[in-house]
């Protein structure tokens, strides 16, 4: 997983360590040059096959993403769930395991923390108790759900991509039928949902910002994340875990509590995502948590090669091309979909561009020049 | 399904084994062309994106001719081309299958997306089932046994795969290709030939697997056609142990589970019915907890990246 030190690997003995450090960083960054140029291409074609202008609508994508206060607000609030969900494909990651279900995490988080703080509500607690609990009952809620698909591999070499999706399918099983019985507020009559929080209880912006303080959490827990997998020796033992399970097993290490765990730490984030959304944007616990948040997450964990401290910067950009969607739409006529595609087409350019990790086209004409 | 009460209780068996059939037919197909996917090494994830690409496909085809059958024949070629482009971008060096499979199911999906917005509205000639029974006054009986001609053709299409795999001289070489990439070497045959081939086939399957939700059940294009029935062929080749006439009872078995919870609503048991929803991939999850890792003995391939 670590990229610098694969492309880097040649040494060269004349030329200064720096110098060689610097080409190696050069050649980490063909592949997403590359991958960049390709969707650019892909998607202006796509684009100008129905009929719209490329340029017109990279600008409002631009526009409509990052153009002005209004759409970094609207940006950001959309990266607090994004970052989350691409820590939840991340983290699993990191020890070797592809999870794709975090859409279903998510879900089941926001379903927990809604549950629970209404019960709390009821009882008058204040938002110093209320919004813990919330946030503790996501990550339980998300962190047991795909803990288990953790463990199902361990125990029983259970396919843990192929099973992640299906436990997502009936994790939303799960919540449409809690959302439309038990758990129901026989208020909402058109759009079932759980029971509104309180306007008191709801999570309020970060001062200055008109950004809810999900993001701050997201990016404290994306950076606590980043320094644990880094710089700490628990991190070291899950990435050795992940990268050469053998060689773990032979120095002692507890593999399958490894994997288990970073897998539950996916989850647990993924569950954070869904108390965060109900807590700051929703109120309740309803149809609109199934917005392909965990989707998008997988696209950004592998975009950020799966640095917990790189999916900051690649969730706030898909969540400004996202959130450009509805300008899109509006001044266009384009459907909310072209954004799909947009992620799809870079995901697929960046998956098949990695064919060019480790090649040069710059020094090709001198051994050591 | 609506007159399943006249029938009483026994509405449900009857309904469920329609629907087995109806629902097992998307799931037959795309299965049997994972299979013949895998038996040469490759997974392809991106199953569930072809699945929509080809009821997309075949729906607006079927609606712009009135043939359904070219509605057919065009979710099939769709297949073909995203079976061969993942094919080819895995035969890649360090293109890795499982990750470009879950790139592809989420391109395909939005562009199917993006590509069936005008498709929402509007209905397509659907396939004409093949009426079985005529000599019966119930309406449930007579919903079941109208068999979909694809249904008819899947089942024909297992027998021709298991037949071409076993017996004939491109179905070994597959196998072997499957089997050891250094085997296939010695033998001077070129593995990411037979992958990209054996990916595009299995994609054009997963086309007519679509063509069967759109053109057949539930019969229109809507963005909630697919629920992961692509992602659930590929975990049912393992069921089926990679054998194609085990996909026919893999379908059915999991195509009626599927249809357990609308049978039981037609006849206004409704409790618990959006958790039934859940029952076909709670099921699929225990077969594939049930059954543990599938070793060579199972037929597995051996360079399956699944199994590696």
């Amino acid at each position: 997983m670590s990229t610098v030190s694969a492309a880097g690997s040649l040494p060269v003995a004349a030329a200064p360590a720096q110098l060689e450090r610097l080409r190696g960083f050069a050649k980490s960054l063909v592949p997403a040059v590359a991958a960049l140029g390709l969707t650019i291409a892909l998607f202006s074609l796509a684009v100008a096959l129905a009929g719209f202008d490329p340029l017109q609508v990279w600008s409002l994508i631009a526009q409509g993403g990052f153009g002005d206060a209004f759409a970094w607000q609207n940006t950001l609030q959309r990266a607090a769930p994004l970052l989350l969900t691409g820590l939840a494909v991340a983290l699993p990651a990191q020890a070797g395991r592809v999870i794709i279900g975090a859409e279903g995490a998510l879900v089941l988080g926001g379903l927990a923390a809604s549950a629970l703080g209404n019960v709390l509500a009821d009882r008058h607690d204040g938002p110093g108790l209320v919004w813990p609990a919330m946030g503790l009952a996501g990550v339980l809620a998300g962190g047991v759900w795909i803990g288990i698909v953790g463990w199902l591999r361990e125990k029983r070499e259970v396919n843990e991509t192929i099973a992640s999706l299906l436990m997502s399918f009936i994790a939303i099983a799960l919540f449409n039928q809690c959302v439309e019985t038990v758990l129901r507020d026989p208020a909402s009559l058109n759009k079932p949902s759980t029971r509104p929080l309180p306007d008191a209880l709801m999570l309020p912006s970060m001062p200055g910002l008109d950004v809810h303080w999900g993001l701050g959490l997201g990016i404290v827990v994306a950076l606590v994340a980043w320094a644990v997998m880094r710089l700490t020796p628990l991190g070291m033992a899950v990435r050795v875990a992940g990268g050469n399970p053998r060689a773990a097993l032979g120095v002692g290490l507890p593999v399958g509590m490894l994997t288990i765990g970073a897998c539950a730490a996916g989850g647990a984030c993924a569950g954070l995502a869904g108390a965060v959304e109900v807590a700051a944007v929703h109120g309740a616990a309803n149809g609109s948590l199934v917005a392909g948040y965990g989707y998008s997450g997988i696209m950004i964990a592998f975009a950020a090669r799966f640095s917990p401290g790189g999916v900051i910067p690649v969730a706030i950009l898909v969540g400004g091309i996202a959130a450009s969607g509805s300008l899109l739409q509006r001044r266009l006529g384009l459907p909310d979909a072209a954004v799909t595609v947009l992620l799809g087409f870079a995901f697929v350019a960046l998956i098949g561009c990695e064919t060019l990790r480790g090649r040069s086209f710059t020094s090709r004409r001198a051994p050591h020049g | 399904m609506a007159d399943a009460s006249a029938l009483g209780w026994w509405g449900v068996p009857l309904a469920i084994v329609g629907g087995a059939v109806r629902v097992g037919t998307t799931l037959l197909w795309v299965s049997l062309g994972e299979t013949v996917t895998e038996k040469a090494g490759r997974i392809n994830l991106g199953l569930e994106g072809t699945l929509l690409m080809g009821a997309m496909t075949a729906f607006a085809v079927s609606l712009a001719t009135g043939n359904p059958w070219l509605g057919i024949a065009g979710a099939a070629a769709v297949g073909i081309v995203l079976g061969a482009l993942h094919g080819g971008l895995c035969s890649l060096a360090r293109v890795n299958d499982t990750a470009m499979g879950i790139a592809l199911m989420l391109a395909g999906s939005g562009l199917a997306f993006w590509l069936g917005k005008p498709l929402i509205q509007p209905t397509a000639p659907g396939l004409p089932s093949i009426v079985l029974g005529g000599w019966t006054d119930q309406p449930a009986l007579k919903a079941a046994l109208s068999i979909n001609p694809l249904f008819i053709l899947g089942l024909v299409a297992a027998f021709a795969v298991h037949r071409a795999l076993g017996h004939t001289r491109v179905g070994l070489r597959l196998r072997v290709v499957g089997d050891s990439e250094n085997a296939a070497r010695a033998f001077g045959l070129s593995p990411a030939a037979y992958r990209v081939a054996a990916t595009a086939f299995g994609g054009a399957c997963a086309g007519i697997g679509g063509a069967s939700l759109s053109l057949v059940y539930p019969g229109a294009w809507s963005e909630a056609l697919s629920s992961g029935q692509g992602i659930m062929a590929v975990a049912l080749v393992i069921f089926a142990r990679w054998d194609p006439r085990r996909c026919v009872l893999a379908g059915l078995l999991f195509g009626g589970a599927s249809a357990v919870s609308p049978a039981l609503q037609a006849l206004g048991y409704s409790q618990g019915y959006y958790l039934l929803a859940a029952l076909p991939y709670a099921l699929t999850l225990a077969m594939l907890i049930g059954l543990g890792k599938p070793g060579p003995s199972d037929g597995a391939p051996g360079e399956l990246s699944l199994n590696r």
